[in-house]
């Protein structure tokens, strides 16, 4: 066996659509951490969100009001989560995990008349003569506008931290929310934005997992999606670039370790393979290269918006 | 006295009338590794839960927890349904076997089934299904449908259920097709439908133009309609919402009628530690309604071999077979006994690729 089996191309453009729903959940978890809150949500807020695009797009034919009501139904979800934290001063590890729980049942509630239905299809954006120059159309200019979109995103959270006054506040309130509301900001409001972005964006995440990666609706099906997005943001210790990294690394890896076993490869340049160690090396190497990345800078453990999961009440 | 006072009254008194109510109700919980909408395995088994709820009504109350974790943690699943009075608990996945052993130990007085596993105690029974030989139905309709002779195979995990389903499979379809390959992935998980449809789409980017599956959830089936020219097989349920393609047939669990059997055994105290393996003759594998999209004549053929092997004139396992090193296993018209196939661990010949540890 060798390696002409597999495709590269193919194999480059489906790690972009694998990794898509985990990009999505985790640059909206990244702006939600930044602000200083730990929304451990995410699972719940990406199945909710999953249901809802699945059922929107159903109903009126469109992915792409689908993926609105995805948003949409994010942000709600997120709301609870919000209030609950940003009013009534719950703990954040607590209700996050509730949320979780939350959605998960939710979702499988309305979710009951959507099984076995096949959503309409989202169409490749049309690039024209661009499409078919050969090797780089397929992997660049072949792809639904999520993928263009998701990736854009990330750059516009990374503009919007470094270069926007909005994006300051958004960082001084997740570093000291005490000295923010000295200044005058309104901590409780931009945390809540904050969240509500953090929601749409993981609803868009579980809607691409719905109408485009797998394509259909299935209970449960977010399988545990929002925990390794939760998981790059922390090993990409709050960089957007770490993020979109760690997402297509993971993404790419579990794409490429099915791709070897499809193509019963034993060996790579001598080096024997085995399933059971190709099987985990998603995990793996997506931490080890996220952790290598930020030790080199030696601050990784120093990154973290410092008043990350704490409560803030004005009359503190 | 406080309100509070009253509340705890209250509650504790609601609490000894919901005791001395169980008493005469028997109760059984479940313990599911998937969701109860996985389409698949889960769903199935829940099938099977609410018909033992139809035949009882009154008499019996069901519980059941979902998407429990295989390992550590069904030990606490299954002593959080022990502890609230469950009378038989049914753990239906393969991970369960040795948190199940271990939690019985603790409740001698509680009767507990694991599925598809090999581990039993006096309070513990086991039960499988005899699915290979659906397998082998589905092996001679693959074989004689594929046109790349490529035929993909999504697995779960290394364990011996699906290793038979895979020898099956490909043992039927070797016998009527020389020259069909499979492609065996190792998707580690019973349930994730992103990680199935994956597979499913490496498979099929391959070459690959049949997928069978031993995985629980609809995703493949939704991945090879979106790609078509691909068919597939129902897996663990009809998955007739594909049907007629690419789901072209299927594997049905039928749990119910041993379900009401066990839960009836418990009400009328003959319940007692059992190693049930029934298969198409008995019922509990049923192989779902064949579309048109299959041909006739082969259609014809798999229905044959279904009859054969539910009048056990056929075994699955029958020789001359070798293992995967090209050691002798099976001599001409021998069959495989139970004990070697409960613990079956090899390819057979012809097979390529290693099984995992």
């Amino acid at each position: 066996m060798d390696l002409s089996a597999i495709n590269p191309t193919i194999l480059i453009a489906s790690l972009m659509v694998a990794s898509t729903p985990i990009l999505l959940a985790a640059i909206g978890e990244l702006v939600v951490e930044k602000s200083g809150v730990l929304n451990l949500g995410v699972e719940g807020m990406m199945i909710t969100g999953a249901i809802c695009g699945f059922a929107v797009a159903v109903e009126t034919g469109s992915p792409t009001l689908g993926f609105i009501g995805a948003a949409v139904g994010g942000a709600v979800l997120s709301m609870l989560f919000g209030v609950l934290t940003q009013f009534l001063l719950s703990n954040q590890v607590a209700t996050g995990l509730a949320l979780t729980l939350f959605g998960l049942g939710l979702s499988a509630l309305l979710g009951q008349g959507y099984v076995g239905i096949t959503p309409p299809a989202t169409a490749e954006v049309n690039f024209g003569p661009l499409a078919d120059i050969p090797v780089l159309g397929r992997i660049l200019f072949q792809h639904d506008f999520m993928v263009y979109f998701s990736i854009a995103l990330v750059a516009a959270v990374w503009a919007f931290l470094k270069f926007n006054r909005a994006g300051l506040i958004l960082r001084a309130v997740g570093e000291s929310h005490d000295a923010a509301h000295a200044l005058g900001y309104k901590v409780v409001y931009v945390r809540l934005m904050a969240i509500g972005f953090g929601g749409a964006c993981a609803g868009l995440g579980g809607a691409y997992l719905s109408l485009i990666r797998v394509p259909q609706w299935t209970e449960g099906m977010t399988a545990g999606a929002g925990w390794i997005a939760l998981a790059i943001v922390v090993f990409a210790s709050w960089r957007p670039v770490g993020v979109l990294l760690g997402a297509y690394l993971f993404g790419g890896v579990t794409v490429l370790q099915l791709n070897l076993q499809a193509a019963g490869l034993d060996k790579i340049w001598g080096i024997p393979l085995k399933v059971e160690y190709l099987s985990m090396s998603p995990y793996l190497i997506t931490i080890l290269v996220l952790v290598i990345m930020s030790s080199g800078r030696g601050r990784a453990s120093l990154n973290a918006p410092a008043a990350l999961g704490k409560s803030f009440h004005a009359s503190s | 006295m406080k309100i509070t006072t009253v509340l705890t009254g209250a509650a504790l008194a609601l609490g000894l009338a919901g005791a001395a109510l169980a008493q005469d109700k028997v109760k059984a919980g479940f313990i599911y590794v998937g969701p109860i909408g996985d389409g698949g395995w889960t769903h199935e088994h829940d099938i099977g839960r609410q018909a033992v709820e139809a035949e009882f009504g009154d008499k019996v109350e069901t519980v059941y927890q979902e998407s429990v974790p295989e390992g550590a943690d069904a030990e606490r699943a299954l002593t959080q349904m022990a502890l609230q009075g469950a009378d038989i608990i049914f753990t239906t996945s393969f991970g369960y076997m040795d948190p199940t052993i271990n939690v019985a130990a603790r409740f001698p007085n509680v009767k507990f089934e694991h599925a598809t596993g090999y581990k039993s105690a006096d309070n513990v029974g086991t039960y499988s299904a005899r699915f290979y030989e659906g397998r082998a139905v589905q092996g001679l309709i693959a074989g004689r449908m594929t046109k790349s002779n490529k035929i993909g195979y999504i697995a779960s995990f290394p364990i011996p259920e699906v290793i038979r389903g895979i020898n099956s499979a490909y043992i039927h379809a070797k016998k009527v097709n020389p020259d069909v390959q499979f492609s065996v992935v190792w998707a580690y998980t019973w349930f994730d439908p992103a990680k199935e449809s994956d597979a499913a789409k490496a498979l099929i980017e391959q070459g690959a133009d049949v997928i069978l599956q031993h995985t629980d959830s609809t995703a493949p089936q939704a991945a090879a309609k979106a790609k078509g020219g691909v068919i597939t097989f129902g897996q663990a349920s009809d998955m007739s919402e594909y049907a007629p393609s690419p789901r072209v047939s299927s594997i049905i669990d039928n749990w119910g009628p041993y379900y009401i059997r066990q839960v009836g055994a418990v009400m009328d105290g003959t319940w007692k530690s059992e190693n049930t393996w029934d298969g198409i003759g008995a019922g509990m594998v049923k192989i779902g309604e064949m579309s048109d999209a299959i041909p006739a004549d082969v259609q014809a053929e798999a229905k044959a071999l279904m009859a054969s092997l539910a009048d056990g004139s056929y075994h699955a396992f029958t020789g001359p077979l070798n293992k995967q090193d090209g050691s002798a296993w099976l001599a001409e018209g021998e069959t495989a006994d139970d004990g070697t196939l409960a613990g079956m661990n090899f390819y057979v010949e012809g097979l390529t690729g290693d099984v995992p540890n």
